[in-house]
């Protein structure tokens, strides 16, 4: 159990929901239990901060509820819904409650790592209010300044009973204290190999705006006669996309833009174009179809129809003979994700598989979408965090390419006749 | 830092493809502790760790600068904060190793320095962040505190009383000075503070590892090496380090591929089985990678293993399952290239050893955080492993050699790591091939074969 800790708007959400999308992007099933979430469905009307006085008896008893309620949901979803990580994310800030938990915790066997953001920069806490509080449904009926000012007496109400983690008390505990966004962190007795990764990952991410640039490689020559894998070069008309690529990123006027690529001829040639520097990448290269490199689909249905139809039964776990899975991708790709976290502007080359790995960890796809993200050649997706999630700009730069694209076939039987088959293969020369 | 390259990527400027460029400018670590903290160990293993995954790092020991300025140590007298020819001999020795820092960082083509001394004072490290400013590096402190007497005292035991300074003291005198000593820097320690130094980058280890105070990490090698430092610990334990038993391809003279076991590869498997146990070793974790050979070995142990696909052999690429004699045949300008760089050089749509370092990152990682581990691997990903414990270079790394039915058991001790080599007695054939005397791509295919070991 990942427990936050912190007064309202110090960022618990937003870390809840970034690290759950992280959990389960590297295959650690994880789920957020929001308690705000349930107050709301129980309390049905936000009226105003008065439900957050510290003497609100009447109040107080529902908080309780919720939480409990909460708790136990995490249970259920221990058990029967056979969660690795459950995050907690309310307030809970005082010890009381703290206890709480970790008697239920400890009843049921889990372990407790708790999560507090410190915060008293009161611009970020600004800032906060209005990414994300003001579009809350607690505050639709109203006015900006109204909710603003609302919302500075709910966090007071807090302030009252709020006892950070403490040094000497909470020894014991395992948990990591995050102060003023990241620039110093406190890390107490980590446990184990999953509470060591969410403090690298929580000690790598940031808020600074910024916006990823994910595209693939311009069309090459294996595209445009249906084959896979390979490394081939870039046909006409993926070098035309190269250089619209070159005007498009200028157009942007990003400073300090970093450019990644595979180490496969056709992104370093996209690359090249740009005219700036670029680092390389192996992970980033294709996914190794194995046997199956430089084949048309019709070749693999010939050769391998029975590899070919369990692919389209479990796309994300299966793996090539002698080659990858999506699964293996999304590990090999999981430097590079960090590193993206890390990092401010950035435009990665990639290619089909690798980038819908990316597009799923930033738009928080299931493994079972993953596969079959839609990651056409010549466009550009812009990706801008903003709120608790991510904001997409599609671009397609006007330069014809196949379509690479192979929906699931409705028949993926290994009886299934070769039509059925090769049904979603798209067009090529 | 990796320019574009031209598309004229031949082998031999492989070693340009990097993956993250670490550091933009030079960084330099700074120790900061009391006697007996634990600050050599940590500059000697973050170096080796570094080192490892290709971030050149020399480590800068200034005790080391001060029993060469003064040959002969006494008594922990030179210590004494009022003794002023001791203290001007001490401050010499720190600008002299700044300087060979300086060196290093900048003539030498090193990345990270780490400068290994007390620094327990806040002018000393004054004088050090304006070093590195003068010289465009990057500071970041690494702080070791810690007040267990035990250990402290296991501490003494374990690397004090073998340092030159006590050669010729019996163990009691030498813990007694040593006391002595650390309270000569007790007085004057200032240790980093929340407020004052809320602008350095930093890093506090309290109580060996239970807790951590990190202050503005300011990029990739300052985040991996937080990571590293978090993830590492002193409990006593042992690595044990093998290869599957031999398989059929190994018999043939053939590399790579998916083969299961010879008769005698089992043997070695139910051998291990006997050895592991003797060894009554308290929760064992076994690991192999996810081809039959290692899988087949682990499978006789009787034991719960985990698999992990990046424990897989090296890639061959085009050359998988051939014998080094048809890989001369269709391949012979490969195998000369291969022969000139082993550690960089990748088969084509293959792997190079510089490769499977970067992909076994994620195993030594682990294997820091665990206790008692057995990694039945293979012949180049056991080389690799075994580079990082011994901190061998990437020249060496290659040609380590790692005989088949051979267990390496590896038990950290004091600043390294000892090693056991257990032959378990099980005939196999040898498939260590060393660097022919002949590299040249120009070379006849007798002086290629030369060092190829004896197969079916």
């Amino acid at each position: 159990m990942i427990v936050m800790v912190g007064l309202p708007a110090r960022g618990k959400t937003y870390i809840s929901k970034k690290l759950t999308r992280y959990l389960n992007w590297i295959g650690v099933t994880t789920k957020v239990f929001n308690v705000g979430q349930y107050r709301r469905d129980a309390t049905q009307v936000y009226n105003s901060y008065e439900f957050f006085r510290p003497d609100n008896m009447e109040a107080m008893k529902i908080r309780k509820a919720c939480a409990l309620t909460a708790l136990k949901d995490v249970c259920d979803y221990f058990t029967r819904e056979r969660g690795q990580v459950a995050v907690f994310d309310a307030t809970n800030t005082t010890p009381d409650r703290r206890e709480v938990i970790r008697n239920f915790a400890k009843e049921n066997g889990y372990k407790v790592f708790f999560v507090e953001s410190l915060c008293d920069d009161p611009e970020i806490i600004a800032e906060n209010i209005k990414q994300v509080k003001l579009s809350s449904p607690d505050y639709i009926d109203c006015d900006k300044d109204e909710a603003v000012d609302d919302f500075l007496k709910r966090i007071e109400c807090y302030k009252l009973t709020y006892v950070p983690l403490d040094d000497d008390n909470d020894r014991h505990l395992s948990y990591i204290k995050i102060i003023n966004v990241g620039s110093r962190y406190l890390v107490n007795r980590i446990q184990d190999h999953i509470q060591s990764r969410i403090v690298y990952y929580l000690m790598n991410i940031h808020v600074t705006p910024r916006s990823i640039y994910l595209c693939r490689h311009g069309e090459s020559e294996l595209n445009l006669v249906g084959r896979i894998g390979g490394d081939s070069g870039l046909s006409t008309r993926g070098a035309k996309y190269a250089s619209a690529l070159g005007s498009y990123m200028r157009g942007q006027s990003i400073r300090d833009l970093k450019v990644w690529t595979s180490h496969m001829k056709r992104t370093i040639q996209t690359a090249e174009a740009l005219g700036v520097q670029y680092e390389q990448w192996k992970a980033l290269n294709e996914i190794d179809a194995g046997v199956c490199e430089e084949m048309s689909y019709e070749e693999i249905q010939e050769n391998y129809p029975e590899e070919f139809a369990l692919r389209d039964q479990d796309k994300y776990r299966y793996r090539y003979p002698k080659g990858e899975s999506y699964e293996d991708l999304v590990q090999r790709l999981e430097p590079v994700i960090m590193e993206l976290e890390r990092q401010e502007n950035v435009l990665v080359i990639c290619h089909q598989a690798v980038m819908r790995c990316l597009l799923a960890y930033f738009l928080d796809k299931s493994a079972g979408e993953l596969p079959y993200l839609k990651c056409p050649l010549h466009t550009v997706l812009k990706l801008t965090p903003v709120a608790y999630g991510c904001k997409v700009e599609s671009v397609f730069l006007n330069i014809e390419a196949v379509n690479t694209h192979r929906d699931k076939p409705v028949n993926v039987d290994v009886d299934r006749d070769t039509a059925e088959a090769l049904g979603t293969v798209p067009d090529h020369i | 830092m990796m320019r574009g390259c031209s598309s004229s990527r031949t082998k031999l400027t492989q070693n340009q493809d990097r993956t993250v460029c670490m550091t933009n400018c030079p960084t330099l670590i700074v120790t900061v502790g009391l006697p007996a903290r634990g600050k050599t160990y940590i500059s000697k293993k973050l170096t080796r760790y570094l080192n490892w995954i290709d971030v050149p790092t020399r480590e800068f020991n200034v005790g080391q600068y001060r029993r060469e300025f003064v040959k002969i140590y006494k008594s922990f007298e030179f210590f004494r904060p009022d003794n002023e020819e001791g203290l001007s001999i001490r401050r010499q020795c720190a600008s002299a190793a700044l300087n060979d820092v300086r060196q290093y960082l900048t003539e030498e083509g090193g990345q990270v320095a780490v400068f290994d001394a007390t620094n327990t004072t806040r002018e000393r490290r004054e004088t050090i962040i304006q070093f590195a400013e003068q010289n465009g590096f990057k500071v970041f402190f690494v702080e070791s505190v810690c007040e267990d007497p035990d250990v402290i005292q296991e501490n003494i035991v374990q690397v004090k009383l073998e340092s030159p300074d006590y050669t010729n003291c019996n163990t009691e005198e030498a813990v007694k000075d040593f006391m002595m000593r650390i309270q000569c820097y007790e007085n004057s320690y200032e240790t980093l503070d929340e407020v004052l130094d809320r602008d350095l980058s930093y890093i506090k280890i309290m109580d060996v590892g239970q807790r951590f105070l990190v202050n503005r990490v300011l990029d990739h090698i300052q985040s991996r090496i937080v990571y590293y430092l978090m993830n590492i610990h002193i409990t006593p334990r042992s690595i044990y380090l093998c290869r599957h038993g031999e398989s059929e391809l190994n018999v043939k003279g053939r590399i790579g591929g998916d083969s299961g076991l010879t008769p005698r590869g089992k043997e070695f498997a139910k051998k291990l089985t006997q050895f592991i146990q003797k060894q009554d070793i308290s929760d064992l974790k076994v690991w192999t990678s996810q081809m039959k050979r290692t899988i087949q070995t682990a499978e006789a142990l009787g034991v719960p293993y985990e698999q992990w696909k990046v424990l897989n052999e090296i890639d061959a690429g085009v050359c998988e399952e051939m014998m080094y004699e048809e890989i001369q045949e269709s391949y012979s300008l490969e195998f000369a290239l291969r022969d000139q760089d082993k550690y960089r050089y990748r088969y084509p749509k293959g792997e190079s050893y510089e490769d499977l370092v970067q992909r076994l990152e994620p195993v030594i990682m682990e294997l820091e955080r665990q206790e008692n581990v057995l990694v039945i691997c293979h012949q180049a990903v056991m080389r690799c492993l075994l580079a990082y414990f011994l901190d061998k270079t990437a020249v060496e790394l290659p040609y380590l050699k790692c005989p088949l039915h051979t267990v390496l058991k590896l038990t950290p001790v004091a600043y390294g790591c000892k090693v056991e080599s257990i032959c378990l007695n099980v005939e196999a054939v040898n498939t260590h091939r060393e660097r022919p005397e002949n590299v040249d791509v120009s070379r006849m295919s007798e002086e290629a074969l030369l060092t190829v070991p004896a197969h079916q």
